[in-house]
């Protein structure tokens, strides 16, 4: 059996790689591509230690973040079709106007 | 409420009427008296007064019932304090009775003969609200002097007194607008003014007496003050002699004595009917009544009724002298009224109150006649001047209306004849008796009455007066007897300039005789005049008013007639009017000839014609130092010192200072300012920074969340 501490490791990796995504990316579909990563990478860690303390719970809230994302998506991906409609691009930095 | 156990018959009643019927007159004119006629006016005012007088002879007739008995109507109460307890309580004896009956008598007359004075009188043009607001004064006159003469305490004759005085202000003022020659001017208002202010230091007087009466024989009322009296003057007699002589000073302002007398000619400003009944025959003698009422108290000090005999027989000398002297038909008059209460106050002094209220009845016909008749003489010789300046008028627009023209702008007052003319000024009088006879033979019933010839009424009080002061005080006799003969001078002289020789202006030639309204009255005082002596005959079983007094004063020995006193009087006057007849009767007086006296005289009789500078030299001794002191209060204390100093610089100063500069500049602006300043500047600021963080780009907000993310798990982690 593999240790829990690559599926740990790995889920950090992932995470990492999705929270510079994020960070760094312009594009709001890679960025949403790279959430999707960090909440993957949240899942891995939830179902590793699931397997290890031998309970459902953390099995369950995988569940319920997957359905979570998958509503996320739906209403940021409406959110930039509207975008994209006043704006006719949807570069991520153009949309600045939510300052004091 | 009846007082007095002994009496209950007679009409006592009646008495509040004296003051309340008045006062109903007086009220229907002041508030119906704008939708009546003239004639109503005076008649309901006059009806008032009358009805007064038919209750005073009814008061009297019951204190005759009563054998004299003193009757004390209580009215009203009034003032009730510790232990001073003043009713509105009516005293009706013999003296005040005789009062009554002198003061709403003569005032009915006068109210009548007003009737037509004031319709007549050129000032008045017409003007309705006047009318009746002289005959409301009239009418309020009559219950002020009837609360004087009525009052049964020296607070209610003070009321009495003070309301007589308000009504000579009013009445003295009532062409407060113009001065005696109906020119523009403030010199009626300034002589209202002036006899205000000369009486208010005579009430003075008459309220310390009151304070100290009060203080020391703890009462007002007049039985109870006098039955006070005798304790106190054996042991302390000072406190009478003060008392009295405090009141002499009240006497002195109202019934004008000297050194308070130079009121009274200025007086003459108020209409002639006021003259009449208010400054000659009726309030004027409330001083003599004071005396006579406190007789107990001056009783019982030699020495304040010497001083009283002294300055009334003063004033009678210097008077006398003055009248001489005057042009004015009125001011010979007034001078003569300070002149003949002299005589009456001397008397009540030496204690001879009988006779002086003898003399105050006579003189209250006779001077009242003289004036009323001069009144009647002043509006002759206006109708005169008016008729004949109409008359010449008509003359110049024969002529030409060009040389006119400059006149006719002026419109039809009373001095668009050129100068103006002086309807009360002898030199322009003269020959009046063929124009006026009737008011010429009424004058000369006045005038023989006031010299004091035998058998008019004056001739019997004035010789009752001259023989009591022959038998207890000689110098008294002398100054009288003196003043008597000038008296006696100046009404020939009088009577000369203005009825006999040749009419020396326009006006006089053409004076025309007064109308029955006037001329009536007049005959019922010259009766008055006449027979008035009959009252107090100085024979055996005639002495009437002495009996008749005695039951208020005590016993008093009626005096027989002295031959020896009355043959002198009487013979000083026809003296002194055969030497008048010899200056101004045999020689009339022609227009613009200066007097005759004037050259022989010299000096001294620009001395009578000036007053003896009396008013000159009140002036430079009270009024200058009194105006320069008000000045100096008024300019360096208040102005300068209190106002500048004290309130510009000392408090407003300092209150600015501390202020504006300490509070304003310094605290407020320097402190509390800065203070809440900063914290808006650093509010500012801090935002400007905080504002910074919020740039929009969404993936800085990222950035910070996940630096908060991982600060919290670095914190959560290395803790």
């Amino acid at each position: 059996m593999v240790p829990v501490d690559y599926y740990i490791a790995l889920s950090a990796i992932l995470f990492t790689i999705g929270a510079l995504g994020v960070l760094s990316r312009r594009n709001p579909l890679i960025i949403f591509m790279s959430i999707e990563l960090m909440l993957n990478a949240a899942n891995l860690a939830f179902v590793a230690f699931a397997s290890v303390y031998q309970t459902f719970s953390g099995q369950i809230f995988v569940f319920f973040v997957i359905a979570v994302a998958a509503a996320e998506v739906a209403v940021g991906l409406a959110l930039i079709v509207e975008i994209f409609k006043s704006k006719k691009n949807i570069n991520i930095d153009e949309m600045n106007s939510l300052k004091g | 409420m009846h007082l007095s156990e002994t009496v209950n018959t007679g009409y006592y009643f009646l008495a509040p009427g004296l003051v309340l019927v008045p006062i109903v007159g007086l009220l229907i004119n002041a508030i119906f008296g704008k939708y009546f006629s003239e004639k109503v006016v005076g008649t309901v005012a006059s009806l008032a007064s009358g009805t007064a007088f038919v209750i005073s002879v009814l008061l009297a007739y019951s204190v005759s019932l009563n054998h004299g008995e003193v009757m004390r109507w209580q009215f009203l109460e009034w003032i009730h304090v510790g232990n001073l307890s003043l009713d509105w309580t009516f005293r009706i004896d013999s003296l005040s009775a005789t009062m009554m009956l002198v003061v709403s008598g003569v005032g009915t007359l006068i109210h009548i003969y007003a009737i037509g004075y004031m319709h007549e009188d050129v000032r008045f043009k017409h003007e309705e609200g006047r009318f009746n607001r002289f005959f409301l004064y009239l009418n309020l006159f009559i219950a002020a002097m009837m609360i004087l003469v009525s009052g049964d305490s020296y607070m209610m004759l003070f009321v009495g007194w003070e309301g007589v005085g308000l009504c000579s202000f009013l009445l003295i003022g009532f062409w407060y607008e113009m001065d005696t020659l109906a020119r523009p001017s403030w010199a009626n208002s300034n002589a209202a003014k002036k006899a205000f202010i000369t009486n208010r230091v005579g009430d003075f007087g008459f309220l310390m007496a009151g304070f100290l009466m009060f203080w020391h024989l703890g009462s007002f009322q007049f039985d109870e003050v006098f039955k006070a009296v005798p304790a106190v003057a054996e042991a302390q007699p000072w406190i009478i002699v003060a008392i009295t002589l405090f009141m002499l000073v009240g006497v002195a302002g109202k019934s004008a004595q000297i050194p308070l007398y130079i009121w009274l000619p200025d007086a003459m400003a108020g209409p002639t009917p006021v003259s009449a009944l208010i400054h000659a025959a009726t309030m004027v003698t409330a001083g003599v009544y004071l005396v006579t009422r406190s007789a107990p108290l001056y009783t019982l000090v030699p020495q304040a009724q010497y001083i009283v005999a002294m300055v009334g027989a003063g004033t009678a000398l210097f008077a006398a002298t003055i009248a001489v002297g005057q042009y004015d038909i009125k001011k010979v008059l007034a001078y003569s009224t300070i002149s003949q209460l002299g005589f009456m106050v001397a008397a009540v002094g030496m204690g001879a109150y009988v006779a002086g209220m003898f003399h105050l009845i006579t003189h209250a016909f006779f001077k009242a006649l003289l004036f009323l008749s001069a009144g009647s003489v002043i509006l002759g010789l206006e109708r005169g001047h008016h008729a004949h300046a109409h008359h010449a008028a008509h003359d110049d627009h024969g002529k030409g209306k060009k040389k006119d023209g400059k006149k006719e702008e002026h419109g039809h007052g009373h001095d668009d004849h050129g100068e103006v003319f002086d309807p009360g000024d002898m030199r322009n009088m003269g020959g009046l008796r063929k124009t006026m006879p009737v008011t010429f033979w009424l004058y000369m019933i006045g005038t023989l009455a006031l010299a004091g010839i035998f058998p008019f009424a004056g001739f019997w009080s004035k010789d009752e007066i001259l023989l009591d002061a022959s038998l207890h005080f000689k110098s008294v006799y002398g100054q009288l007897t003196i003043a008597a003969f000038f008296t006696a001078f100046y009404m020939g002289r009088q009577i000369w300039m203005v009825f006999f020789g040749e009419a020396r202006s326009d006006a006089a030639k053409h004076a025309e005789e007064s109308p029955k309204v006037m001329t009536v009255p007049l005959m019922v005082l010259a009766v008055l005049s006449v027979a008035g002596g009959a009252l107090n005959l100085p024979f055996e079983g005639f002495h009437n008013l002495t009996h008749w007094l005695s039951h208020t004063l005590g016993e008093v020995e009626g005096l027989p007639l002295n031959l020896g006193v009355a043959g002198i009087s009487t013979a000083l006057a026809l003296t002194a009017i055969f030497v008048s007849w010899l200056l101004y009767g045999r020689n009339p007086l022609k227009a613009g000839q200066p007097d005759p006296l004037k050259k022989p005289l010299g000096f001294i009789f620009t001395g009578m014609e000036n007053k003896w500078f009396v008013d000159e030299g009140y002036g430079v001794l009270i009024l200058t130092p009194f105006k320069k002191l008000s000045q100096f209060l008024a300019d360096v204390i208040d102005w300068r010192f209190w106002h500048d100093f004290v309130h510009e610089t000392v408090i407003a100063g300092t209150y600015n200072w501390l202020s504006e500069t300490i509070l304003s500049q310094y605290a407020d602006q320097k402190g509390i300012d800065t203070f809440f300043n900063s914290w808006g500047t650093f509010t500012q600021w801090l935002s400007g920074q905080v504002r910074k963080i919020q740039n929009g780009f969404v993936r800085s907000y990222a950035l910070s969340v996940l630096l908060g993310v991982v600060l919290i798990l670095g914190y959560l982690i290395l803790k």
